[in-house]
């Protein structure tokens, strides 16, 4: 082989091993594609960010209420391999104090990539978050002790059902399930429950019916709308009474354009323990690997 | 908090009007369109994305129910429309057929997709 075609070889297997590695730079599975969910967990390895995500959270059952400003950071090591990491600055309102604010506790996650199967259209990924006590204010409710929550996230789309179910194709589900595990059993004679987390979020993709099932004239912004509703919950499984679930339903809508998409849903307490009344959170979300394809969107292992 | 929140949207509006980048080629339409049925069979099939492919990596095939190529194997992508992408066809019967496409936008993105259009019942 001449030094020329070797070359012209081995440029294209750097481009065909770059592309194949974008696959996975937000949620691809197959024609499948997934946007990042405002509650539940991502099952994918990607280059993204919050940036910001404002939510107002519903009275609590004591009538307090939270105002948060987040930050979460995703970002690829290798095309498998990720990391997390993301913080709030957060405002505490209950009657008859004055309001305080600050950080809540700082948040990081390592996730690994477990499968993605393009034609089922699904993903599988395991990580592992860790919520580091003592980096918050414990005003607004940052511990002060570290939690460690292995999870397990998936995602499923249904456009491999037949043709002949066309409106059930656009359908997809992502869903987490993990656990909670504090590294200190009380807080000042307060217990500290082991929790199993549990949730999902189920969308319905304007993109998809455009791109695979039927082009019905829908055009931007309307052809890149994915309302979807996400559900959340939490239990202890230990140290506390079970019935002490914490949990949220979440309606809304995800706009996702080339470099950004924008959420924003409704937040419903799922029970009485959780709160009353309602709250809502928006989120604006940048897509790294889109916006700089050739520097800090790819994986840091493609750096150099 | 209003500061804030106002300094971290600001910053982000920022950063994506400050990028010139390409991003994941999406379909944007096609002809014959997805889903569709056409009374005379078409004698080219033309996809648009919404960003420019990469030549040497992207490609459409068609196939019959039988999964039988009924495609010319000549993809291409015209010159002067870098977000175009063509397949000439065979004759075709009345049927249902299958397109299937994987692009590559020149940021090396790679996406895919699949539609069926019906020949002969528009």
């Amino acid at each position: 082989m001449s030094p020329t075609r070797l070359g012209a070889v081995v440029v294209a297997a750097v481009t065909l091993v770059s592309a194949s590695s974008g696959a996975l730079a937000h949620g691809f599975a197959g024609e499948r594609f997934f946007p990042a969910t405002i509650l539940t967990d991502d099952p994918f390895v990607a280059d993204e960010i919050s940036l910001p995500q404002v939510s107002l959270q519903p009275p609590a059952p004591d009538a307090s209420q939270l105002t948060n400003i987040e930050i979460d950071l995703s970002k690829r090591i290798t095309p498998n391999l990720g990391f997390t990491i993301g913080d709030e600055w957060q405002r505490l309102r209950a009657p008859g104090v004055p309001s305080v604010g600050g950080l809540g506790p700082l948040r990081t996650g390592a996730q690994y990539q477990l499968f993605v199967d393009g034609p089922r259209q699904a993903l599988g990924l395991l990580g592992l978050n860790v919520t580091w006590g003592h980096t918050g204010r414990a005003a607004v409710g940052a511990p002060d002790f570290t939690t460690l929550s292995p999870t397990f996230d998936f995602g499923k789309g249904f456009g491999d059902l037949p043709r002949s179910l066309p409106w059930l194709r656009p359908f997809a589900i992502t869903g987490n399930l993990g656990f909670d595990f504090p590294t200190q059993a009380t807080t000042a004679r307060v217990p500290n429950p082991n929790n199993v987390n549990y949730g999902f979020a189920f969308e319905y993709s304007f993109p998809y019916i455009e791109c695979c099932v039927k082009d019905i004239g829908l055009r931007p912004p309307f052809s890149q709308l994915i309302p979807l509703v996400e559900v959340s919950f939490t239990t202890p499984i230990n140290r506390v009474p079970a019935n002490q679930t914490f949990g949220t339903i979440q309606p809304g809508v995800i706009w996702a354009g080339p470099y950004f998409q924008i959420g924003a849903e409704a937040i419903i307490p799922a029970n009485r323990f959780t709160g009353r009344g309602y709250g809502g959170v928006v989120q604006l979300h940048l897509y790294l690997d889109d916006l700089f394809p050739r520097s800090i969107g790819r994986p840091i292992s493609e750096w150099w | 908090m209003h500061k804030i929140l106002m300094a971290l949207t600001a910053g982000a509006a920022a950063l994506v009007a400050a990028v010139g980048a390409q991003a994941h080629a999406f379909l944007d339409h096609a002809s014959p369109a997805v889903g569709s049925s056409v009374p005379a069979a078409p004698t080219i099939v033309t996809l648009w994305f919404t960003q420019d492919l990469e030549p040497a990596f992207s490609t459409v095939t068609v196939t019959n129910e039988a999964g039988q190529r009924v495609d010319l194997g000549n993809a291409r992508i015209p010159p002067g429309s870098p977000t175009e992408l063509q397949i000439g066809l065979k004759p075709l019967p009345p049927g249902t057929y299958l397109v299937s496409w994987h692009v590559v936008s020149v940021d090396t993105h790679p996406t895919e997709g699949t539609f069926t259009f019906e020949v002969g019942s528009g």
